[in-house]
């Protein structure tokens, strides 16, 4: 009766790229200074991951470390394990000046899948998608058209997205649109 | 007249004739046809009327600089007016509509405009509407209205779709000409990123119909096999139909790609940042202004052997040329070749020598030099030609019958683009146009230029210097291109034809065509004292038109120049803005409308609340629900039956749009003593305040409660509409003041769904689904505890915003909705009933809580609302509290917060004002306060208001008058703004 449900519950949307919300995440915001052992120390004893450095995402076997800003950190984690690890980390961190939150259902996430999955975030992000310039590694906060989001690409021929879950309807609705068919560019590359 | 030759045209496919309409009759052209080549293939030469004189106007131009033929275009939700002809592809069962004529084409009322001409001069707006004052709103303008005016506005919701596209580049090459093909390939030779956009849908420009050989091949093959090297090079992106629309700074670029597929978007609005931006946007060939040269029939000398070769189209059996260039001499040549007259060549210059002008004569054609035209002779369409000295006034020599008239006064390069960001302009005396500056490019972030020309657009006309200059252009590696092209004589500028040409003459010769600005326009604006060429140009309306002057603006700032008596680079240009041409509304709207005009913010329960009848309201992106309406009941209905049941028994809400910002950290408290008014760092762990936020100049910007979570971690609660602006405001004290305080922030508002349990029966609902204890001694008034509900993790806040027992329990956002059931189910037995935000603002109103947006309006401070006790006096300092001691804030007759009860029980007006006695300096009635919130009370069965009153507080027990807008009196006695339980018991139990 009280299990958790996603934004869309999973909707998904077939076009020239297939667009899917993920459902269910865990992610807990960090804030703390990026270039400090301790905190470095902290992180990394948690998550087995080294400190990303700008604009990267690192990924382990369950769980993914992202840079967001420069005092500030994303991990992803499964969505059972989320509120656990905040608090673990928040334990951990307790000696410096830092902070571990819960914002796993403050957010939506989406895969979108396919060879020109790179142009349908070009069309709403204002973001160089060529391959030079973005590839498996690299993650960026942006804009989808008109709302805030993180973008990054799991591996060559996918990225995932991420959005506040109050417009999830509208990001999925702008990433089915966008990868309608007969809407192909053509431009980024494929890949 | 024009027709279609039984042979030739590169560009059409004869195997695939596609049937369309103009004004209703059916003709037929080919794929391949634009609408304009289409309808001079069916004979149609008129194809609208000019806007102000309602002259009858025909096709001039091949391509974007065409003036005249502009058409309503489409039926029903895919209707667009003003759609250019000579750049719209012919597609099946097309439906074109000319413009601008009532009540027919042929037949066009309007005209008599033209026999008014004298009284329509330039300026004649300014001039003729001024007197009598009346007259302008009631006849003039109504009857400009009705005659002026292009195409129709579409009355259908636009059926197709649209998108942004963002790409990035080293190079981005505009124009796809042999300059553009040559700097495109130069650049992706040498491993740049390149994108080589063009905005027709064939390549190589001029030169492909002007032929000749390019590195010893013919050019259709260069043109070929360059576009195969170019497609093969896997860092070029190549898209036709894509129209380089505007640059801006730091080389952004918008191009405007036109898909014509329609499975596609229609149109792609390609948002391009460029590192270099080559312009290769070639010429365009000016007019000549000769009396009637606006006669349908006469065209640009180009375009005659452009619809000639590209499309089989003939303008007529006989064309006579007019030119003072070399260039127009290709066209004699294609027309005598392709089988038509030629029945004279009007060279303006005495002496004519190059080879294409032997070319000609060898060709057996009649050369004339010296000569120009006195007039075209033709009623509706060009019938003759009259003929004269160049150097003389006009005494016709001889009358020479055709049906086509080619002119060509010379080549103007494309500046356009290099302009947008002010890259500046030099006169070439010897080619006479306006060419780029190459020392005074557009000007990056670095100092250094970001676009640089290549080709025509660098004012290089000759072949040679055009693959060349395209070359240097793109830095490209090795030798540029060769051609065999010949070379040509000087051009002799021509401005005005014959030159000595008296004002009847000068009345007829058209230099914009769309807006009717003929030469003595332009001359009379400068002798009436309008010296600056923007000026003259507003004045005259040269170049405003929907083509934006690629015709008329060389032209008109010449004769400009010649009538004020100084040289042409005296007088300069105006000024190119974007875009080169229109581009579709809907291009720049992209997926923006429908559903995804505006992202639309969803609560976790949203969906519940669409299924139980809300009746929405906007809140920000938000949409809250207002009241639940059940069927049977009107909206207000709705909202006294939610208060009632929330007053009564139990109400639930949804409150999740609030928002919630931790804020952690060593000097978190510090911190926070500065954002509100009053002290939140003494605020004990577990417990909830009230607090206040101003800007530094002490308006109040916010307010909510505060809960401290721990020693070093606080909650606040933010408005629905602050929850994003609130956090910006703390991180930018953070980040720009005090960005040595160890203070971190996280708006958490989406983490949680947030319920209100609101009522008498608020504990019992909660008592009875169990697990956190919630009584009275363990969570008394405003204290928060942590702990399950019904075996989901929550967070239990005991806060009121109503006056009644109440909760608010924050649940993560993906169990919100199981929450809520359980409450609903739980709750049945109490009648649970969700309520919307007008009884929540009808109960906070009954207990005299304020608003922010209706007790606010960023011209209220605290004080102004009552709100002393919420402003710490301990305190050093706090965001506003020095802009609170200024004078006028201080001032005892600032309007405050007071109740507002009507005599007769009815609801005062809305935002209404108390009228005080006298009147202002504005000869206004003078007012003494305002209505901020005003309801129907359920609860006490009659209207309470809140408002602003000067001194209000202190004249308890008067009566004020409140106008509605309709003038009748509303009477109001000020009373204390709390109207139902003064004494808090019922929140407190």
């Amino acid at each position: 009766m009280s299990e958790p449900v996603s934004a869309l519950n999973g909707a998904s949307f077939g076009g020239y790229c297939d667009v899917t919300e993920i459902g269910l995440r865990g992610m807990v915001t960090l804030r703390g200074d990026l270039s400090a052992a301790a905190f470095k120390k902290v992180i990394e004893a948690e998550t087995g991951l080294t400190v990303p450095g700008q604009r990267k995402i690192v990924h382990g076997k369950v769980v993914s470390l992202a840079w967001m800003s420069p005092d500030e950190l994303l991990l992803l984690v499964s969505y059972r394990d989320a509120a656990a690890t905040a608090a673990r980390l928040a334990d951990s961190l307790n000696h410096q000046h830092a902070m571990a939150v819960d914002v796993s259902d403050a957010r939506a996430s989406f895969r979108i899948e396919g060879s020109a999955c790179r142009e349908v975030l070009a069309k709403l992000a204002p973001v160089d998608l060529y391959p030079e310039a973005f590839g498996h590694g690299d993650i960026r906060r942006t804009r989808l058209a008109q709302v805030a989001g993180a973008i990054w690409m799991p591996d060559e021929a996918s990225f995932e997205v991420v959005c506040f879950r109050s417009v999830a309807r509208y990001v999925f609705d702008l990433l089915s649109e966008a990868a309608r068919h007969g809407g192909q560019v053509g431009y980024p590359v494929e890949t | 007249m024009s027709t279609r030759l039984a042979t030739g045209g590169r560009l059409i496919d004869r195997n695939k004739p596609l049937g369309f309409s103009f004004n209703g009759k059916r003709m037929t052209g080919y794929a391949g046809d634009t609408l304009a080549s289409a309808l001079l293939a069916n004979g149609q030469m008129l194809v609208g009327r000019s806007f102000k004189y309602h002259r009858p106007r025909g096709i001039v131009a091949r391509g974007a600089e065409e003036p005249n033929a502009l058409a309503n275009f489409g039926e029903s939700a895919a209707f667009e007016p003003n759609q250019r002809m000579t750049t719209t592809p012919l597609t099946e069962g097309a439906v074109i509509a000319s413009q601008n004529h009532w009540p027919s084409l042929e037949f066009d009322i309007g005209a008599i405009n033209a026999r008014m001409a004298r009284f329509l001069p330039a300026g004649f707006y300014y001039k003729t509407f001024n007197w009598p004052r009346g007259f302008w709103k009631h006849i003039y303008e109504p009857f400009i209205r009705r005659s002026a005016g292009l195409g129709k506005a579409p009355k259908e919701r636009d059926e197709d779709r649209y998108e942004h596209l963002y790409a990035f580049c080293d190079v981005l090459v505009i124009g796809g000409g042999i300059a553009g093909l040559v700097a495109a390939k130069a650049a992706g030779d040498s491993g740049q990123r390149v994108i080589l956009i063009e905005q027709t849908g064939s390549w190589g420009g001029r030169a492909a119909v002007d032929g000749g050989q390019i590195d010893g091949i013919e050019v259709m093959q260069w043109i070929k096999e360059t576009l195969q090297e170019l497609e093969k090079n896997k860092n070029i992106t190549i898209r036709p139909n894509t129209m380089g629309a505007g640059i801006y700074d730091h080389g952004y670029t918008l191009a405007y790609e036109q898909t014509h597929d329609l499975n596609a978007p229609r149109h792609r609005l390609w948002r391009i940042r460029a590192a270099k931006i080559i312009t290769a946007t070639g010429a365009i060939e000016r007019p000549l202004s000769f009396a009637n040269n606006d006669l349908p029939g006469v065209m640009l000398a180009s375009a005659v052997r452009d619809y000639l070769a590209d499309c089989g189209v003939s303008a007529g059996d006989r064309t006579v040329i007019v030119t003072n260039n070399d260039d127009a001499y290709r066209t004699a040549v294609a027309l005598k070749e392709g089988g038509l007259e030629v029945p004279a060549i009007l060279d303006a210059r005495p002496d004519p020598l190059g080879q294409l002008v032997e070319k000609a004569r060898d060709l057996g054609i009649r050369v004339e030099a010296g000569r120009g035209v006195a007039s075209v002779t033709g009623k509706g369409r060009v019938q003759g030609v009259d003929v004269c000295l160049h150097a003389g006034e006009g005494a016709v020599l001889e009358t020479i019958p055709c049906e086509a008239v080619a002119m060509s006064g010379g080549w103007s390069p494309v500046v356009h683009l290099w302009s947008h960001c002010r890259g500046k302009l030099i006169w070439d005396e010897e080619q006479a146009h306006f060419r780029p500056d190459p020392s005074r490019p557009p000007i990056n972030h670095d100092g250094q230029g970001f676009v640089i020309t290549a080709g025509s657009a660098s004012g290089a006309l000759q072949t040679n210097d055009v693959l060349a200059d395209a070359h240097r252009a793109a830095s490209g590696a090795g030798t540029p291109p060769v051609s065999d092209a010949i070379s040509e004589g000087p051009i002799m500028p021509v401005w005005v034809m014959p030159q000595g040409a008296g004002i009847e003459k000068r009345a007829k010769m058209f230099l914009d065509y769309q807006n009717d600005v003929k030469v003595s326009d332009v001359q009379l604006a400068a002798q009436e004292g309008y010296e600056s060429v923007e000026h003259a140009k507003r004045y005259t309306t040269l170049g405003m038109a929907t083509d934006q002057g690629k015709l008329s603006n060389i032209n008109g700032l010449a004769v400009l120049s010649d009538a004020l008596h100084q040289p042409i680079p005296d007088t300069g240009t105006t000024t190119f803005r974007p875009p080169y041409t229109p581009i579709s509304m809907a291009s720049i709207a992209g997926d923006a409308r429908g559903e995804l005009f505006q992202p639309l913010r969803r609560t976790p329960l949203h969906d519940w609340h669409e299924d139980n009848g809300a009746h929405w309201e906007p809140v920000g992106q938000w949409r809250r629900p207002y009241a639940f309406v059940r069927t049977g009941e009107s909206v207000d209905q709705a909202v006294a039956r939610e208060v009632t049941a929330t007053r009564t028994s139990l109400g639930l809400l949804d409150a999740s749009t609030l928002g919630k910002i931790i804020v952690k950290g060593p000097d978190a408290g510090k911190f926070l003593d500065m954002m509100y008014t009053n002290m939140m760092s003494n605020l004990a762990v577990g417990k909830c305040r009230y607090g206040l936020m101003c800007s530094e100049n002490g308006f109040l910007i916010d307010d909510g409660v505060v809960a401290r979570m721990s020693e070093d971690t606080w909650l606040c609660h933010t408005t629905t509409g602050g929850a994003d602006h609130i956090h910006g405001h703390m991180e930018e004290w953070l980040q720009t003041e005090w960005w040595d305080w160890k203070v971190y922030t996280a708006n958490v508002t989406e983490q949680w769904a947030q319920i209100g349990i609101v009522g008498p029966n608020a504990r019992k609902v909660l008592e009875k689904i169990g697990g956190i204890d919630v009584s009275a001694e363990t969570l008394p008034f405003m204290t928060w505890a942590e702990g399950k509900l019904g075996g989901i993790p929550v967070r239990a806040f005991r806060i009121s915003f109503s006056g009644e027992l109440s909760y608010e329990i924050a649940v993560a956002a993906n169990q919100g909705r199981a929450l809520w059931d359980m409450l609903h189910a739980a709750g049945d037995e109490h009648g649970a009933t969700s309520y919307g935000t007008e009884a929540l603002h009808i109960m906070r109103a009954e207990k005299g809580f304020i608003m922010i947006g209706d007790e606010t309006d960023g011209t209220v401070i605290p004080q102004d609302l009552g709100l002393d006790w919420a402003i710490s006096k301990k305190k050093d300092d706090y965001l506003g509290k020095r802009a609170q001691a200024r004078s006028h804030m201080t001032d005892r007759n600032r309007w405050k917060l007071v109740g507002l009860e009507t005599l007769d029980g009815s609801v005062l007006p809305d935002g209404a004002y108390a009228v005080a006695d006298g009147e202002n300096a504005n000869g206004q009635r003078k007012t003494q306060g305002r209505v901020t919130s005003t309801y129907q009370s359920p609860t006490l069965g009659r209207g309470i208001a809140m408002g602003l009153v000067s001194n209000g507080p202190d004249r308890m027990g008067d009566v004020l008058n409140f106008p509605d807008t309709d003038g009748k009196p509303h009477e109001a006695r000020i009373v204390s703004p709390v109207f139902y339980d003064p004494d808090g018991e019922k929140q407190n139990v």
